[in-house]
């Protein structure tokens, strides 16, 4: 068996007195959606901070593609192809969609001052090529009749999905979306259900996924762990976690 | 109305209060004691009809603001700009420039020499403001210290000239360079910073620098300043009468011309306005390069530029490295065009006075802040003849601005991008 994409090991997250993450284990292999569900201040999203670099874990070790990356800065995280969204939309508000698309290709683009200064040909290239990716992925999620809209602008189902747009012109490995459905109407989930396959199976990304909305997530995880009060509670294939006693006793309280 | 009338009238006699001991009695020695004295009658009037005015503006207050709020906004919806594409407004824009460019480039030749004159110190301000733009309008970091570089660019040329007798063409990129390490070395204890915390460092650094310049004795001279700082020459060319360094020619000599002392002034207002050019152009790329689109992106959002790979250290320094070395740029052209500086150039208020250009043009916009610098220079200028009512007219001309027009006299507009592949 080939080694996975991201191995999360008895993560452990302390704030002081309180332990938000005790002993989270989590396997992402190519290819794959894996959501993490759990009830409210399960702690989802501090599993995500870790991972993402935001904090730093207490405990545990976390390896993406074989490579240990505990204690990494975060951008550095995100420089090596592990991308996240977050639970309120964080665009560029004032920049135009274009730009944010474009801000986003930073680590790909000719940063030197100078060839910027003086328009060299590579520079220019360079400008060109992130261009065409931004252009390329806005007709994806359908927003290229915007491209010269501010972010702020948008209707917030567009924000959602410039958003991931965004992670994508990255070319990231593993896609992290906290909560991507979050305030959509049952149409726009329907897209976002799409367009999250679609990743998986035309781009290949792997794609790690909080989300509350049960029929996005039984129907487009390949696996699901559930998290509660910080403790990995279960995980298994969305047929085995939707049987799972424990489960439906987290959710629902004791029948 | 009349549920109205009783705190207006309060109003009214609360100013009578209030203004008639402070302005109305005049305190007067007699003989060892103090007397008290009514002022003269005119005064007394002017406090009447001041508490008449409170009286009546704040009966009528609805009114009046009713009036204020019926001249229509600048600010307008979202619409559709498809009418005109980017390439037609770069056109207009090149064209708008050139003809700005040309009429500047004419009009030391017509204008008097203290027109002349003002119209540098309108173009150092411009620089002044430009730099300051990209810390403050486009990285979104409050620096209220910015002075402090520009002090760092004039003493890098006055010393250097002092003590090893560079020119100004030598010391002109050494005092850019010079504000740039500083701007590098106040960038990195200020990196976690933001906001207020952000704008009080600064401050402290700003006066930092104004308070080793004037005890640094033995060095900057303190105090006292630094004098003869000599005019920048033209090829060896100088615009003196006669030639201070040893191998230069007057101007007036080479060309077989009488002497004529506005030909210096002309000089140093095209060198300024060259040195302004310049910075527009670089400053205008740097904006449109993946590190203008960062500093944008980190005034943003820096949660979402850190999950995107951008290294927000590098970014921010790079922003007050930048910004800072166009104050160098200005201190040096300053130092020489004054050829006298001290401490007292560089004060918080100029810091106020820059930061003030940058607010009022409109954060990250160029010809916002160009309109900022000239109307913030020029202004005060023109109001001399009210001398200590200045300042007053100053803040009541910035409280009316950013009453009605908050985003600046020209706010940023978004460059639209041709997509080439659409």
């Amino acid at each position: 068996m080939p080694e996975s994409l991201l191995k999360v090991r008895d993560l452990s997250m302390r704030f002081g007195g309180l332990l938000a993450v005790d002993g989270v284990a989590l396997d992402v292999n190519e290819r794959e959606i894996i959501s993490v569900i759990g009830p409210n201040g399960a702690g989802k999203t501090t599993v995500f901070n870790c991972i993402s670099g935001f904090y730093t874990p207490t405990g545990g070790n976390i390896s993406y593609k074989g490579q240990s990356i505990h204690g990494l800065a975060d951008f550095k995280i995100s420089r090596l192809g592990m991308v996240r969204t977050f639970q309120h939309v964080r665009l560029f508000n004032q920049m135009t969609v274009i730009e944010n698309l474009l801000v986003a290709q930073h680590r790909h683009v000719n940063t030197n001052l100078l060839a910027g200064l003086f328009k060299t040909p590579s520079y220019r290239r360079k400008e060109q090529e992130s261009m065409d990716r931004a252009v390329y992925w806005l007709k994806k999620v359908n927003l290229l009749e915007f491209a010269n809209r501010e972010a702020g602008n948008l209707a917030y189902g567009q924000q959602r999905r410039l958003e991931i747009a965004r992670c994508m012109v990255t070319e990231p490995g593993l896609l992290m979306l906290d909560e991507p459905a979050a305030g959509l109407n049952p149409k726009e989930t329907k897209e976002l259900d799409e367009l999250i396959v679609s990743l998986k199976e035309d781009y290949n990304v792997s794609v790690l996924l909080i989300e509350h909305d049960m029929g996005l997530v039984m129907g487009i995880s390949d696996r699901i762990a559930v998290i509660n009060q910080g403790r990995p509670l279960a995980t298994g294939t969305p047929d085995e976690i939707r049987d799972n006693p424990d489960v439906i006793k987290a959710y629902l309280g004791e029948v | 109305m009349k549920d109205k009338f009783v705190p207006a009238l309060i109003a009214g006699v609360a100013t009578l209060i209030l203004a008639f001991p402070l302005l109305g009695l005049n305190l007067v020695s007699t003989g060892l004691g103090l007397g008290i004295e009514g002022a003269d009658t005119q005064t007394v009037v002017y406090i009447v009809l001041a508490s008449l005015a409170v009286f009546a503006f704040q009966l009528f207050k609805e009114n009046v603001v009713n009036v204020a709020k019926s001249i229509p906004l600048p600010r307008k919806a979202y619409k559709p700009t498809a009418a005109i594409s980017q390439a037609q407004r770069d056109k207009k824009e090149k064209i708008f420039t050139f003809i700005v460019v040309a009429i500047a480039l004419i009009m030391p030749f017509f204008a008097s020499r203290g027109n002349i004159d003002l119209a540098t110190l309108v173009l150092i301000y411009v620089m002044l403001g430009l730099g300051l733009n990209i810390v403050v309008g486009l990285a979104g970091l409050l620096d209220l210290g910015y002075v402090a570089f520009y002090a760092v660019g004039a003493y890098s040329y006055a010393l250097l000239h002092q003590y090893f007798g560079f020119s100004f063409w030598v010391c002109l990129p050494l005092a850019g360079l010079m504000a740039a390490t500083f701007g590098f070395i106040l960038g990195f204890p200020v990196l976690r910073l933001r906001g207020d915390y952000l704008a009080i460092v600064t401050l402290g650094f700003g006066e930092i620098i104004r308070i080793l310049l004037n005890n640094w004795t033995h060095l900057t001279g303190g105090p006292n300043g630094i004098g003869s700082i000599p005019k920048p020459a033209l090829f060896g060319l100088e615009f003196g009468r006669r030639a201070k360094e040893e191998g230069n020619i007057p101007f007036h000599e080479y060309f077989n011309i009488a002497y004529n002392s506005s030909y210096k002034v002309i000089f140093l207002y095209l060198l300024a306005l060259l040195l302004v050019l310049f910075t527009i152009f670089v400053i205008r790329r740097l904006m449109r390069m993946p590190v203008g689109r960062a500093w944008e992106a980190l005034r943003e959002d820096e949660i979402a530029c850190r999950s995107l790979g951008l290294n927000r250290t590098i970014i921010k320094l790079s922003a007050f490295t930048i910004g800072a070395s166009f104050a160098g740029f200005a201190g040096a052209f300053f130092s020489a065009r004054q050829g006298f500086i001290s401490p007292e150039s560089f004060t918080f208020i100029e810091s106020a006075i820059i930061l003030a250009i940058v607010v009022l043009g409109g954060m990250g916009s160029q010809l916002g802040v160009i309109l900022a610098a000239i109307a913030m220079t020029v202004l005060p200028e023109l109001a001399r003849e009210f001398q200590e009512y200045r300042m007053l007219m100053f803040g009541l001309m910035m409280v009316l601005m950013m009453i009605w027009r908050p985003q600046g006299l020209l706010p940023m507009k978004r460059r639209h991008m041709e997509l080439t592949n659409a």
